[in-house]
């Protein structure tokens, strides 16, 4: 049976976060009432014209260096010709042939735990256009109505290689896209609102074959799970199609979220002629050097950078370094933890932001960013766990203290509640005689053989202690007990 | 009065010997009179125009010593329709934007009429969308020369040519694309002034070609010209191609002796296709030039056979795009009946264009198809490079290039209706100009059967202020640009 390998490229419309749209002066603000944010420019009255947002321009460059990629010192907008409703000029201002950001590569982290792979995937191109307007079908008794908010607003159109072999793979591009935009301040990344969208060519080919099978573009994906499910699907139905002996036809499909499927939109035969063509209202977009070294002074760390730094200076995995760059915010609250913490608890300052606080975040539907345990509270926590004034257990109720606002600080929770572990040997060692002289059975387990009983008794001393004593020091006495 | 030159108004008005008010309603009147046989105009508000007239008498009222009013204030003007103007029905001589009424101004109408006081007397009318050079493919019907009314008056901007030829307005705007202002001030007897690609702002001007559109000066005189770029010029943030330059005084050197002036001919435009006795006048006037201390030399633009075939691949490539927005979605003409999107679309333009915008828009599309581009459109970019280059060498060896505007003066109505190509090769000598980018003018030089004759003169980059003084001292020592027609005598 043939080996089937797939290939993805991803092209990524990112809007802009910039005030204003691309050529025009309107406010680029989401939800407003409809046609309320365009002037004369987006309603492409005669004789208006288009002029540069240099802010659109500023974010291009902040992308272009963020991924090392070249950012061309002349590039040019060129009309993308068509009739569409939402579509005032009749033409979309985009860039073709000379685009503003060449080449440039993004490194991902595929997979989780043990499985967990570094990928390269490289950037083809980045170039700025405009947005259309939006189509409304719904309440225009059988007619359409046009809004025109979104019409110019400026998108960073994103086009990889096509170096995907894996839906997952694309999944964790997007992400590490999305999360890149979000970081270097470019993009709001809302997919909702469609701030991030992709469209992904897949194709298939047999393993070992040079040549790229016959692609098709599913377009619109505004989340990561529908990224996957219709990789999934295009995937299946591709190999099903060979393997029955059909052909694939280069095409332009959608997909259903619905039904999990895609669906053809056009195909290549009713493919528009554009007739793309320089834009005659727009000069050429010339950067200077001094341009592109301003920007490059206002970047922050990136998450590649901050990634390298908490491996080698932090000590922590590649994942564990991967996943506390996937996001501007994540990053900033585990790193103010750690300065309060200090770095030789860097791996349970990681692990609490990871683990705990991120599944308690989760279950409340709360971004890292609106945590009522800050960032201080959270490394006095951890301040006490590693001084033994708490056990691990403890500290998952103190958490719950703090994000509950049972308390300004870990120690007042502790105090308060009176949840100090016990470290006095004597005292543990009374309740370890006393558990052990109340469950003779256990202790007959054990001598038996049975290791299950020496977590039964562990837990009986711990249960006597209302979880407050050192499981370090229960243990050891009651091995020591047990054997003598 | 109606005669009088911009300055001769200005005196007349800052003296108070005269009002706005009075003024313009002198000339509405005239339009109300002859319009009808010339059909120049069409929009006329007398009331719009009068409410502006009197604002410029009251700051015409209000000017001191101090704060004197501008050296135009109050003097009434017309305005081709192809400048969007708030609250002014703006057409650009088509149906598809018969009922458009401008919510805005265009950079050239705010400079003119808020900034220097300037009073609207309408809008003229014009080749539809500024595609033509007779003004018989305008909508609202074809514009008649004053001369003989029998005649074109050259387009696009036919109806400004006729309406200061007939005196129906002291002055007017035109904008020239590939001789649309030159060519008819060629046929009605005026002096018209294009100037550098990127000196007046584009913005509001509806778009026929964008890298070629340019708004300019039609008027009587060359310093009926000046003062009046003077007011039109300026760069626009809200127009990329707009050039950020120092603000000129374009009156400053009129007077300028023309001594040593190194006027360049081309060979190329004082060979065949050129009507004789149009030739002689344009060789009479040269040689009043060696009379006032110029001297010429040949010169060679040997790419000039190029630029009708270049033009007509870019000017359509350019308006295809540029005509897209008329769709019928949000504004001006829409079909009344279809039946689903595309079908709108199609009836809406087939319906909203005329003929020949339909034959350019068909063009545009073609030579930009993929497949074609590069064998039409690149090799047209490219010929447009070795044109300017031309002229870059032309101006090595002199100051002004000179020749005929026009190779011919003012053709029958229907003459040439019917046949594009002749009709495209009436702008032989005004396209490259375009082209290349420069400043061009046509100035009175003569009559052939009592129908006026043009001198084309051609500067290099930004020499408005140099054409303005070589015309203004041609001006000074001939009569031609004072002659009227029979209508305005």
């Amino acid at each position: 049976m043939t080996q089937w390998e797939v290939v993805i490229g991803i092209e990524t419309h990112a809007q802009l976060s910039t005030v204003s749209k691309i050529f025009s002066g309107a406010s680029t603000a989401f939800g407003a009432e409809p046609n309320t944010q365009a002037c004369a420019v987006d309603l492409a009255l005669p004789g208006v014209l288009p002029v540069l947002n240099k802010k659109a321009v500023d974010c291009a460059i902040r992308f272009g260096l963020a991924i090392g990629a070249e950012v061309a010192q002349k590039s040019v907008f060129a009309r993308k010709n068509y009739f569409y409703p939402d579509l005032p000029k009749g033409y979309q201002i985009s860039q073709m042939d000379l685009p503003v950001v060449v080449g440039g590569q993004l490194a991902l982290q595929v997979g989780q735990g043990d499985k967990v792979y570094e990928k390269l995937v490289r950037l083809t191109r980045a170039h700025l256009e405009e947005d259309a307007g939006k189509s409304l079908h719904e309440d225009f008794h059988g007619k359409s109505g046009i809004d025109l908010n979104r019409a110019g607003t400026p998108l960073l159109e994103i086009v990889s290689e096509p170096d995907m072999r894996s839906s997952d793979e694309a999944v964790a591009y997007a992400r590490a896209l999305h999360a890149l935009v979000r970081w270097i301040g470019i993009c709001d990344g809302n997919m909702q609102e469609g701030s991030f969208r992709c469209d992904a060519n897949v194709s298939v080919r047999p393993k070992g074959q040079a040549e790229f099978g016959t692609r098709r573009e599913i377009k619109n994906l505004n989340s990561f799970r529908f990224l996957k499910e219709a990789i999934d699907f295009e995937v299946q139905w591709q190999i099903n199609e060979i393997e029955e002996g059909r052909k694939i036809q280069q095409a332009t499909v959608l997909f259903d979220p619905d039904s999990g499927e895609t669906r053809m939109m056009r195909s290549k035969e009713d493919a528009h002629d554009y007739r793309y063509f320089p834009d005659p209202d727009l000069l050429p977009l010339a950067i200077s050097t001094d341009w592109i070294a301003n920007v490059r002074g206002e970047l922050p760390e990136l998450p590649g950078q901050k990634r390298e730094r908490f491996v080698s200076e932090l000590g922590l995995s590649a994942y564990d370094a991967s996943a506390l760059t996937a996001s501007q915010e994540i990053a900033d609250f585990f790193e103010a933890t750690v300065a309060l913490a200090g770095k030789n608890n860097a791996k349970p300052c990681a692990n609490w932001v990871m683990v705990d606080l991120a599944a308690r975040l989760n279950k409340e539907g709360k971004e890292i960013a609106e945590s009522p345990v800050a960032a201080g509270q959270l490394a006095g926590l951890i301040l006490r766990i590693a001084d033994n004034t708490i056990s691990n257990n403890i500290a998952k109720k103190v958490f719950e203290a703090l994000w509950n606002g049972d308390g300004a600080t870990a120690d007042e929770v502790i105090d308060k509640q009176g949840l100090k572990q016990i470290t006095d040997t004597g005292a543990i060692e009374k309740l370890v005689d006393e558990v052990l002289a109340a469950n003779a059975a256990n202790v007959a387990e054990f001598k038996a053989g049975k290791e299950k009983a020496f977590n039964a008794l562990v837990g009986q001393v711990m249960k006597a202690a209302k979880g407050k004593a050192n499981p370090q020091q229960v243990n050891d006495l009651l091995k020591q007990k047990l054997a003598g | 009065m109606i005669n009088k030159s911009l300055k001769e108004l200005a005196q007349a008005l800052a003296a108070k010997q005269i009002s706005s008010v009075e003024l313009s309603t002198l000339f509405l009147d005239r339009i109300e009179r002859l319009n009808p046989t010339l059909n120049a105009f069409v929009t006329v508000d007398r009331e719009k125009s009068l409410a502006m007239a009197r604002d410029a008498d009251a700051r015409i009222a209000a000017a001191s010593g101090a704060k004197p009013a501008g050296p135009l204030t109050g003097i009434p003007i017309a305005q081709k329709d192809i400048f969007c103007a708030e609250g002014w029905t703006t057409t650009c001589g088509s149906k598809m934007l018969a009922n458009f009424v401008s919510p805005y101004d265009a950079t050239v109408i705010e400079k003119m009429h808020r900034d220097a006081g300037l009073v609207s007397l309408g809008k003229t009318n014009m080749d539809e969308f500024a595609m033509g050079s007779s003004n018989e493919t305008s909508f609202f019907g074809p514009v008649r020369n004053p001369w003989d009314t029998s005649r074109v008056p050259g387009g696009s901007s036919g109806g400004s040519a006729a309406a200061v030829a007939a005196r129906l307005a002291p002055a007017a705007t035109g904008t020239d694309t590939g001789g649309s202002i030159r060519q008819p001030a060629a046929l009605c007897n005026l002096t018209g002034l294009k100037p550098t690609y990127g000196v007046v702002s584009r913005y509001g001007m509806i778009a026929f070609a964008s890298s070629l559109d340019q708004g300019g000066p039609m008027a009587a005189s060359a310093e009926d010209c000046a003062l009046l770029l003077n007011t039109m010029v300026g760069f626009d943030e809200r127009d990329s191609t707009s050039l950020d330059r120092p603000v000129e005084d374009y009156v400053r050197g009129l007077e300028k002796p023309l001594n040593g002036l190194r006027i360049g001919l081309p060979k190329e435009f004082f060979g065949e296709g050129c009507d004789a006795e149009v030739m002689a006048a344009v060789r009479a006037a040269i040689a009043e030039y060696e009379k006032l201390g110029a001297s010429t030399v040949e010169v060679s633009l040997p790419n000039s056979h190029l630029s009708v075939p270049a033009y007509y691949v870019i000017a359509p490539a350019e308006a295809s795009s540029n005509l897209s927005r008329f769709d019928g979605v949000r504004y001006g003409y829409r079909a009344p009946d279809y039946g689903n999107l595309d079908d709108m679309y199609a009836k809406t333009r087939a319906q909203g264009f005329g003929a020949e915008v339909k034959r350019r828009i068909l063009i545009g599309a073609y030579v930009l198809s993929h497949g074609y581009y590069d064998a039409y459109y690149l090799q047209a970019q490219r010929i447009r490079r070795l044109i300017a280059n031309d002229f870059v060498e032309a101006f090595k060896s002199c100051d002004v290039i000179m020749g005929p505007t026009s190779p011919s003066t003012a053709f029958k109505l229907g003459e040439k209706a019917a046949d594009p190509v002749q009709m495209y090769l009436s702008d032989i000598y005004t396209i490259a100009v375009n082209l290349a980018g420069l400043p061009g003018m046509s100035v009175p030089c003569g009559f052939v059967g009592g129908l006026p004759v043009g001198l084309q003169l051609i500067g290099n980059y930004f020499a408005e202020g140099q054409l303005l003084n070589v015309a203004h001292r041609y001006q000074q020592a001939t009569d031609w640009h004072l002659r009227r027609p029979a209508s305005a005598a």
